[in-house]
């Protein structure tokens, strides 16, 4: 999907005239009604629309109809300008929504009817239920999410994640999840129906992208209440001021009270307008930055949790390491050469096609030229690797090759009444504090020697986490290796802390452990076994490349299956959030110049001692209060792109970031107005309109 | 201002901030059950429990804690209307003053339950010595230590974990009372009758003047006669415990009431004696002090600036006046300034120092007639009332209130960091916000509507008595004190008016218990949750630029709601005067 | 709730006996043993007769008396049994009406100086103030003295021996008790009369 949904670009004319429609049809009150600040801008522009063809209608000599046309004019730009806001928003969302949806066409299905007869019917996808098994064969589409029972193939799932390489899907282990709306290349799979149609994966990835299930999040909840108080404080503040202004009329003897226009006026400029606008395009835009790094959040929720996060939970392997643990090394025992060792080595790892056997074979090729002999002539029998048993080995001739875990070796040769010898102890445990991984290779009851494997740390994956820690959030590496050989990578890979011979339920207990002391917890995971601490976790992004279960267990799911998505993921949550910050700092700030423009030009008449306040020193009072209108109206639009690309987030502490933001918005909130009202009175003058 | 001038003020500071660490820390082990008066007061408290069926192991929900303050308040509000209306009949009124009328009693006891102690009536002449000790002493006490448990039960509501309650408030109200209030109280008495505040339950005193003076009517006054009565033990509450309703009609304007210099500055001292070293307690109480040295330094920012601008124009003098020719320079043999309205012995700097003190804490005592300040002196106290009280506040009220605008400002801090909020560990949500907007924003309609209403009615306009926007700011100035529980008055509004007397009792009502119920929500709610241990990416709240931000939020609110307000009254009467 | 109500009804009647009878009680019966002088009132006598208090001022118009400070009590300047002050505004007129006419008073008594203290012309905030500034004092001397006959640097050193300095050196500004300093003038005419 990078491909299909980075593209999408704000300037898109396509987006813009889409917007621009829906920026009137948003004018609808019950569409209105969602947002209470908007809603209070929309019904004071309805007043003053009534106020203008009063004055229309009657001659008394009151306020010029201009004026009241002009302010007319511009609140309901304000009102269409933060409908433009939400509806490009939205349209970006939409554009990659209905790139999802070309995918979703009518599919027909399979239905086995017989599984062992692979009889089948046709049924539309749409009809088939949770549990129905259907058979898809190379170049069908697969009709909706599933669980692979039978078979192996190649998919092709660039519908959804952009990446045109296709992947093996098979039945058992980690593969055998599918998504409805991937194609099969080739072969064939039989496979249960997970999720019922309109359920399926990509159903609500479209829903979440196109914003239509969209809640709002806890956060933004909080924040709009403390919107909607501010608007209330201001309507106060504006209401009283007639009756105040009455009676100052009243004992100064001169001048008029205040007129409604001015009153309506003044309200929405210091209502948080700009923030109001722009906090639906602000959510709206966070989901599809998250889209954009190929990630997709089942909820607004979590993408806001994801800023929260303290600790973050990382599988060593693939993640941290490049996931192949390599043999570098063999370390003979007493009386025994290094190429006996590397011979009898290779021999036991003959039938493991681990990529770490496979290093064995490879290490012992180079260094002594072995290869595989006629293996038909010897009549091996092979032992293949078992988690039980953590060995593999052969059996020739009645002689029993073992290489495996340093423990299980040893315990299988005390069992046969072997030893251990000293200097291969050693051996191992330098091995294990140095990082890497022993191995024992035996021959019957004799210890052979040892084989270093080592981990190999991903490059400048030590900087991302410095980047994290910075972030304010802790590392901690989950590995199933021992805890020497765990101390020793986490120290390399510059990780916090780690987790070593990880089990699942230790995995479950530990992010118990760090949510019982008040602590967010994100992690990534892709096997079915990773489920449990998914659904755990507070922020949990599945592999797509993982299983069914731990797509459902997790609240993201991540396209690309990369597991240090989560760094840009944290970015993007903390972003939202900036952005509400900064433009709610933005809004309230810019009130300052509002007032002082406004309050001087409305009492005029009645107090002209207060044209001191008249810091700006406009024109005339219509145009100080026309010039305060445009300007509040005009920056909702100048702040759009900023709602949609969100502030910058550079990792730094919280102080600094706050500081900086500070200064930007608080401070330049407070500035900029004074600069804008000034520049667009001296405008309308110019124009001859003030 | 003179080098005499400064020095006076930096030894308030210095005396105030020495107070604060132990005060501060005794506080603190008050509420956590290990007052050092504990041998000597927990007998007396056991009994006291008995008799009222109270459990004090039994702690409270915040409905439960709020349930009991109402009814403790209201008790406390029908005893008070009551002696005032019987005062006639009851003993102790040596000047046989008459019952007290029901729109002024009504007000004065909603005043006083609500340590607003807003004063319609004169005390001189209209009190009898019973109501002002079993009346008005008795709510002095219990009224600040309702106001003080509050403030507990929101610390409790931060340094608990999944907590359902938040406390008892009989144990918080009894505690603060007899440990804090009562031997503080006592020991400023007594300094202050040193001084000649006037501590007698005798008649009025009677001299004969030395030069015959004319009355009103035209006939010759020979002799002066003299309230006085049991003040110094009522004085000595009411600063303490930021009541501030006077024994006499002009407050601590009143020699009986403040004497000399010395009397003054414990005076002021008591007045932001408690609500300062509370800072103190709260850090003490949720392990982490930098956090109360935070809040009293956002405190002193605002009130430095507001006693800066008080001093400047009020020592610059009326220019009014100085077309007259009338010296009003500071010299080594007179304070000079804007001497209307204050006494000589205080001069220009204590009567300074005490407005900003006075309506930075919602004391509302005086020692000098603020209706007489210049505009921006005036701004300066109104300005600091209207920011709903926090700077400094009332006792306990004024740091649950600046707790509540904290909230606001982590909220917004919060965000501008890119994480949900949480403020001490606890996460600030929608409800809190809820709470939090419901606090700052009733007091603040109430005093905009309350004014709206009293300059477009009649009986309204009708009370004011200085022509020009400064009648305006009289009735601004009134729904401000009243509406933050401060009490303090641009006294030549005429007040004490069934209009005024009803309205003004709702406003000091809503300013109560309107904000204090929504604070007991969110100690509750606090309460119930988990604490967030700190980390690289929360935001801290102890550091200079939190300050600054917190003293920002405070500022913002206050000037965005009360702006045009204040244009059409000090603002306008400034400029006027400068144009004048 | 009614357990509530009866906790409410023990606890205010038991801190009311505690903080509004036995609080005041006490402070009284202290302040009547150690500080009888202050605590009622730090009346001054003269002759076993009480002519007015340390603390509270008195109305003075006649020349041959200092003046104190505007008082807007009622019915009558320096009513001790009702207190309060002008509560002017800076702009009411009034207040310039006030002053005016006392400078005028003050200029018609005889003083050349053309700058009166500000504290002679404006009103107290009790409409008790017992003092004047120094200044104020000094301003006033010319009269006084020509009034009473004395040389002005005698009543000019009266004033010096009853001018205040702040108190303890640290509190206050500097001040003169216009009561003490006129009963101080009475007194030393007497003694010179004699």
């Amino acid at each position: 999907m990078s491909k299909t949904m980075s593209k999408i670009s704000s300037v898109d004319p396509q987006i813009l005239r889409e917007a621009v429609v829906a920026s009137f049809q948003k004018l609808a009150p019950r569409v209105q009604l969602r947002n209470p600040v908007m809603f209070a801008v929309y019904l004071g522009s309805m007043l003053t629309t009534v106020l203008w063809a009063h004055s229309l209608a009657t001659t008394v000599t009151g306020e010029s109809s201009w004026f009241i046309f002009g302010v007319t004019v511009w609140l309901w730009f304000t009102v269409l300008f933060a409908n433009f806001a939400e509806a490009i928003a939205e349209g970006h969302g939409k554009a990659q929504a209905a790139s999802l949806r070309k995918t979703r066409t009518s599919v027909v299905a399979h239905k086995l009817t017989d599984h062992s007869s692979r009889e089948s019917i046709e049924v539309h996808a749409t009809d088939l239920q949770p549990d129905d098994i259907v058979i898809v064969r190379a170049g069908e589409t697969i009709p909706v999410d599933g669980e692979v029972i039978e078979g192996v193939a190649s998919v092709d799932e660039s519908a959804i994640t952009g990446e045109s390489a296709p992947v093996v899907r098979e039945s058992g282990g980690d593969r055998s999840a599918v998504t409805g709306g991937t194609k099969v290349i080739s072969d064939w799979l039989i496979i249960r129906v997970t999720s019922r149609a309109g359920q399926t994966f990509l159903d609500r990835m479209i829903a979440m992208v196109e914003g239509a299930k969209r809640q709002k999040t806890p956060n933004e909840i909080a924040l709009a209440i403390l919107l909607a108080a501010l608007t209330l404080l201001f309507l106060l503040v504006v209401a009283t001021l007639l009756p105040y202004s009455i009676f100052s009329v009243h004992v100064s003897g001169q001048g008029k009270s205040i007129s409604l226009t001015v009153l309506v006026a003044l309200f929405v400029c210091l209502a948080p307008t700009t923030i109001g606008a722009l906090l639906s395009a602000i959510g709206i835009a966070g989901m599809n930055r998250l889209s954009q790094t190929n990630v997709v959040a089942m909820s607004g929720r979590a993408v806001e949790a994801a800023g929260d996060v303290d600790v973050l939970l990382l599988d060593k392997t693939g993640t941290i390491t490049l996931g192949n643990r390599q043999a570098t090394r063999f370390i003979p025992a007493d009386g025994v050469t290094e190429q006996e060792l590397a011979e009898a080595a290779h021999l036991a790892s003959m039938a493991d096609e681990t990529a770490e056997g496979r290093s064995i074979a490879v290490l012992a090729k180079r260094r002594f030229g072995l290869r595989g002999r006629g293996l038909e002539q010897i009549k091996p029998h092979f032992v293949p690797f078992s988690a039980r048993t953590r060995m593999s080995g052969v059996r020739l001739n009645g002689h029993e090759i073992y290489k495996g875990a340093a423990e299980a070796v040893e315990t299988h040769i005390r069992s046969l009444g072997g030893f251990l010898p000293e200097a291969v102890h050693t051996a191992v445990r330098q091995v294990a504090e140095s990082g890497g991984t022993p191995l024992i290779v035996s021959h019957d009851a004799k210890v052979l020697g040892a084989i270093e494997l080592k981990d190999v740390v991903k490059g400048g994956i030590k900087e991302r986490f410095a980047e994290l820690r910075l972030m304010g959030i802790k590392t901690v590496m989950i590995t199933g290796d021992n805890p020497l050989t765990a101390a020793a990578i986490a120290a390399e890979a510059g990780v916090d802390d780690f987790l070593a011979e990880a089990t699942p339920e230790a995995k479950l207990s530990l992010i118990r452990d760090y949510q019982k002391g008040g602590r967010l917890v994100a992690m990534t995971g892709d096997g079915t076994n990773d489920a449990p601490a998914l659904a755990q976790a507070d922020v949990a992004v599945a592999m797509n490349s993982g299983t069914q279960a731990a797509k459902e267990a997790g609240n993201m799911v991540d396209l690309d299956s990369n597991p240090t998505k989560l760094i840009e993921i944290v970015s993007v949550g903390k972003q939202l959030l900036m952005t509400r910050g900064a433009l709610t700092t933005f809004s309230i700030a810019n009130d300052v110049a509002k007032y002082f423009a406004i309050l001087p030009a409305a009492f005029a008449a009645t107090y002209p001692a207060l044209k001191a306040l008249d810091l700006m020193r406009l024109a005339s009072p219509a145009s100080a209060i026309l010039s305060a209108v445009i300007f509040n109206a005009l920056i909702i639009i100048a702040l759009v792109p900023l709602a949609l690309r969100g502030v910058a987030y550079r990792p730094v502490g919280a102080a600094q970031l706050l500081r900086n933001n500070l200064l930007v918005y608080g401070l330049g909130g407070l500035i900029v107005p004074f600069i804008g009202i000034k520049a667009i009175d001296l405008l309308l003058s110019a124009m001859g309109l003030a | 201002m003179t080098a005499h001038g400064f020095m006076q003020i930096g030894l308030y500071l210095a005396a105030l901030l020495g107070c604060v660490k132990p005060l501060g820390i005794y506080m603190a082990r008050v509420y956590s059950g290990r007052g050092p008066l504990k041998r000597f007061v927990e007998p007396l408290e056991r009994l006291l429990f008995r008799c009222g069926g109270i459990d004090r192991e039994r702690e409270m929900s915040w409905r439960q804690y709020a349930a009991a303050l109402l009814m403790f308040s209201f008790v406390g509000f029908l005893a008070v209307y009551g002696l005032q209306r019987l005062q006639a009949v009851l003993p102790l009124n040596p000047e046989a003053l008459p019952a007290v009328s029901p729109d002024s009693s009504f007000n004065t006891a909603v005043s006083f339950v609500t340590n607003t102690n807003w004063q319609g009536y004169a005390g001189e002449t209209t009190m009898s010595y019973l109501t002002q000790m079993l009346g008005l002493t008795v709510q002095n006490f219990v009224s600040a230590a309702a106001g003080m448990a509050v403030l507990v039960a929101l610390i409790r509501g931060f340094t608990r974990r999944h907590s359902p309650t938040i406390g008892n408030f009989w144990v918080d109200l009894v505690r603060g009372t007899l440990h804090i209030l009562l031997p503080l109280s006592l020991v400023l008495a007594i300094v202050l009758v040193s001084q000649g505040v006037v501590q007698t339950f005798s008649r009025y005193r009677e001299a004969t003047l030395l030069e015959p003076s004319v009355n009103a009517a035209g006939k010759t006054v020979t002799t002066q006669g003299m309230a006085v009565g049991p003040a110094a033990s009522q004085v000595a509450i009411k600063q303490l415990g930021t009541n501030g309703g006077g024994f006499f009609n002009v407050n601590s304007a009143h020699p009986f009431e403040n004497p000399t210099p010395l009397s003054n500055f414990l005076e002021m001292l008591a007045i932001l004696l408690i609500p300062a070293a509370l800072c103190y307690t709260f850090g003490e109480m949720v392990g982490d002090r930098r956090q109360g040295w935070a809040l009293l330094a956002a405190m002193s920012v605002i009130f430095l600036a507001m006693l800066a601008v008080s001093c400047y124009s009020e020592q610059r003098g009326n220019p009014a006046l100085a077309r007259l020719g009338v010296d009003q320079t500071a010299s080594r043999q007179q304070s000079g300034g804007n001497m209307e309205g204050k006494e000589v012995r205080f001069g220009i700097v204590n009567s300074a120092i005490w407005s900003v003190a006075t309506t930075a804490a919602s004391n509302g005592s005086v020692n000098s007639m603020h209706d007489s300040y210049m505009p921006l002196g005036g701004l300066a106290s109104m300005w600091l009332m209207q920011l709903g009280e926090v700077i400094f506040g009332g006792v306990g009220s004024g740091l649950y209130g600046m707790l509540v605008f904290a909230v606001v400002a982590v909220f917004i801090a919060g965000l501008m960091v890119g994480r949900t909020p949480e403020y001490l560990g606890k996460k600030i949500g929608a409800f809190e916000m809820k709470m939090a907007a419901l606090a700052i924003l009733l007091p603040c309609a109430m005093v905009l509507l309350g004014t709206a209403s009293a300059v477009s009615a009649q009986s309204g306009r009708e009370g004011i008595f200085n022509p020009g926007p400064h009648g305006f700011s009289e009735v601004l100035y009134a729904f401000s004190s009243t509406a933050n529980n401060n009490g303090s008055a641009f006294a030549g509004l005429a007040a004490n008016t069934p209009f005024y007397n009803g309205l003004l009792g709702l406003a000091m009502l809503v300013g109560r218990f309107l904000v204090m119920l929504p604070v007991l929500a969110i100690a509750g709610s606090l309460a119930a949750k988990k604490i967030v241990p700190q980390g690289p990416g929360t935001l801290p709240t102890h550091t200079p630029l939190f300050v600054v931000l917190l003293v920002a939020v405070v500022i913002v609110i206050g000037a965005l709601s009360f702006f045009p307000a204040l244009a059409l009254g000090p603002i306008v009467e400034h400029f006027m005067l400068a144009a004048h | 709730m009614l357990k509530q109500l009866r906790a409410a009804l023990v606890v205010l009647a038991a801190l009311t006996v505690l903080t509004g009878v036995i609080y005041p009680g006490v402070v009284t019966a202290i302040a009547q043993l150690a500080f009888r002088h202050q605590a009622n009132g730090s009346m001054i006598y003269v002759g076993g007769k009480a002519v007015g208090s340390d603390l509270i001022g008195q109305s003075f118009s006649k020349p041959e008396y200092f003046w104190g400070r505007l008082s807007a009590t009622s019915p009558f300047p320096y009513n001790a049994d009702a207190s309060t002050g002008s509560n002017y505004g800076p702009l009411n007129p009034a207040l310039k009406k006030a002053a005016e006419s006392r400078i005028a008073e003050l200029r018609q008594s005889g003083v050349r100086d053309a700058r009166p203290p500000v504290d002679l012309v404006t009103a107290s905030a009790s409409g008790l103030d017992p003092h004047i500034s120094v200044a104020a004092a000094k301003y006033q001397v010319t009269r006084v003295a020509r009034a009473r006959i004395m040389s002005e640097a005698t009543v000019r050193r009266l004033v010096d021996q009853c001018a205040e300095g702040p108190q303890l050196g640290l509190f206050g500004e500097p001040r003169v008790n216009v009561l003490r300093l006129n009963l101080a003038l009475n007194q030393l005419q007497a003694q010179t009369a004699k």
